[in-house]
């Protein structure tokens, strides 16, 4: 995942000369002389506008009964009904459980796990072992949802994966892992575990360099430990990046992964397995229920937002740096 | 930290490199095992809980994957359209970054704007799929490629790439009588080789490894790209109820969705070396705040 904190005015040197050009001759005079870069630019701009900026005009159709005959400006207004039928609907209160277990799950063991495991790789001094154990397991983040899926199916697989015999052995049971409503989010949790937490330690490894080496030999002599050196020197060292991570993870809390929990969904699990996400596919693009699967994906979209500017209040109000 | 001559010390470095190891180890496993079974037969998958060797070793499954024609097309579309989507996408971002990079540009600071702001902000998945479907590329291979075509966050890297070359090489060029597009393909370009080669990579592994776009629009199922094909084969049958999957379809033999998932996973640990160092790059650019 690439971590959206940018500074677009990064490497600019020098404002004044824009404004100085800015003075000279009319828009003109400027686009005659620019018009090959306005040429270049052109497709771009066309992209946005068409692939970026039009969905998002068309997300008014959560507030419409949308015709696909009509179009979307010709379809008729019918205010917040999707919303309240969304609301009343048995099926919100389970979607809603499903995503935020899911996503505390995530949040509660995911990505402590990042943060200990970068811990751990920073406390390796053998140079070839750290890099070796790294190039491991950064892997899995760049396989698809759709391999992984496959590769839980096999270990997993009814009477003879690896894991459904070693597990089901020690365990004395005979679970079906993959259709056991009871196993899915233990699934989900150990995939995004697998996939996702060895990339996740670049960010901490990163910020785990800059930690002043001084207070460390100074915490020796004072005789602290390791443990201790970590508790007092290493974590509160990491502190903003730790915060700037879990807000940005806050944010994307209830974005579960449509592809992953589509792969692993059945008929079986559907009970713990759908999610906002998959819910607007299932009844949105296979039920045609577009302006109401609209609705459901703004409702998630807008909770999103106000996760991710409550923590970052949050944050700031217990005088840590926030994000923005 | 070079003091650690505590016997706890010592402990915990032993326990550690064990532990880390262990993790390195475990995370390949999976794919040792799929590996193994790709090469093993029918008999001995069903027969052995776990190996990481074949007893009898065989091409069966690969020769038999290579004998179907729907695999053979997943495995050409996608290498088609991975290899024509990464050429647009990128020559649409740099195209784009080239001109933002431009700081006495008009109206570039509006359009930096709404890029970031399409960074936070996206219509979502219906309101993109109605477009998709009103601009007919439903069924399309382009339906893979423009709707993701510019990554705003890959875009404006590239913008700051091109900022900070020295602003000495295009005036010389200039004064030779260089056109901005003769100066971007002549200087610029092969100037940013390295960084076009890692978001050629970013653009390729997101191609390659997508499954939400095929799944939405591309509903013909000769069309299917090798990952929507390896669901197919994969899915254990479809008590799926996600009624994505082929009724009339004869799910294989164990030996090929093993197969299938290597040739599916290959391209991928083939390139592994340059990701890693890319993308680990690309990943720590502007983003610790230390």
């Amino acid at each position: 995942m690439a971590i959206p904190v940018i500074d677009t005015r990064a490497g600019e040197r020098a404002p004044s000369t824009a404004s100085a050009s800015r003075k000279r001759g009319g828009f003109s005079v400027h686009f005659a002389h620019y018009k090959w870069l306005y040429l270049l630019l052109l497709p771009g701009v066309v992209y946005f506008a068409v692939f970026r900026y039009a969905p998002m005009y068309g997300v008014s159709i959560a507030f419409k009964d949308y015709v696909p005959f009509l179009g979307i400006n010709g379809s008729p207004w019918v205010g917040l009904q999707h919303f309240q039928d969304f609301f009343s609907n048995p099926d919100f209160p389970r979607l809603l459980g499903n995503t935020l277990i899911l996503a505390f799950l995530n949040l509660g063991i995911a990505f402590p796990l990042t943060i200990v495991l970068a811990l751990l790789l920073n406390e390796v001094r053998l140079s070839i072992l750290k890099r070796t154990v790294q190039t491991l397991v950064y892997i899995p983040h760049f396989l698809s949802w759709t391999i992984v899926a496959s590769l839980s199916f096999l270990l997993f697989a009814l009477d003879f994966g690896p894991l459904f015999l070693f597990l089901n052995s020690v365990m004395g049971t005979n679970t079906d892992f993959l259709s056991d409503p009871n196993w899915f989010r233990t699934l989900i949790v150990l995939q995004e575990i697998w996939k996702n937490t060895g990339w996740g330690t670049i960010i901490f490894l990163a910020a785990l360099a800059t930690v002043d080496q001084d207070q460390y030999e100074a915490a020796i002599i004072d005789g602290a430990g390791r443990f201790r050196r970590v508790w007092h020197i290493t974590l509160p060292g990491i502190r903003s990046t730790i915060i700037v991570m879990l807000i940005l993870a806050i944010g994307q809390m209830l974005n579960t992964g449509f592809e992953q929990i589509y792969l692993m969904t059945n008929a079986l699990n559907r009970s713990v397995a759908d999610v906002f996400d998959t819910y607007v596919y299932f009844v949105g693009i296979t039920q045609g229920a577009y302006s109401y699967s609209t609705a459901v994906g703004l409702f998630k979209a807008v909770v999103g937002i106000v996760l991710i500017f409550g923590t970052n209040a949050l944050a700031k109000r217990f005088n840590q740096s926030g994000l923005f | 930290m070079k003091i650690h001559n505590t016997t706890g010390g010592r402990i915990f470095d032993a326990a550690n490199y064990v532990f880390l190891s262990l993790i390195g180890i475990v995370t390949l496993l999976p794919f040792i095992y799929v590996m193994a079974g790709s090469f093993a037969n029918e008999a001995e998958i069903t027969r052995r809980a776990f190996f990481v060797w074949p007893e009898q070793f065989t091409l069966s499954a690969y020769e038999y994957i290579f004998s179907t024609p729907a695999f053979i097309r997943a495995l050409v579309t996608t290498i088609l359209v991975t290899a024509v989507g990464t050429l647009v996408q990128l020559a649409l971002t740099v195209t784009m970054a080239y001109p933002l990079a431009k700081k006495t540009l008009r109206g570039r600071q509006v359009i930096l704007s709404l890029v970031v702001f399409a960074m936070v902000f996206s219509g979502g998945m219906i309101p993109t799929f109605l477009l998709v479907k009103d601009l007919g590329l439903l069924n399309s291979y382009w339906a893979l490629i423009l709707p993701a075509a510019i990554n705003p966050f890959s875009l404006i890297i590239i913008k700051n790439f091109f900022q900070e070359l020295p602003a000495e090489l295009e005036e010389s060029a200039k004064m030779d009588g260089a056109t901005e597009i003769g100066i971007l393909w002549r200087i610029l370009l092969p100037l940013s080789k390295p960084v076009l080669a890692t978001f050629a990579l970013f653009y390729a592994v997101g191609i390659w490894n997508d499954f939400m776009s095929p799944l939405l629009y591309l509903s013909d199922n000769s069309k299917w790209t090798l990952q929507m094909y390896l669901r197919q084969v994969t899915a254990a049958s479809d008590l799926l109820g996600t009624g994505n999957v082929d009724p009339t379809y004869i799910p294989p033999e164990q030996g090929i969705k093993f197969a299938v998932i290597v040739v599916a996973t290959l391209p991928i640990l083939i390139f592994y070396p340059f990701l890693q160092k890319h993308f680990a790059k690309g990943m720590l650019i502007g983003s610790v705040k230390g």
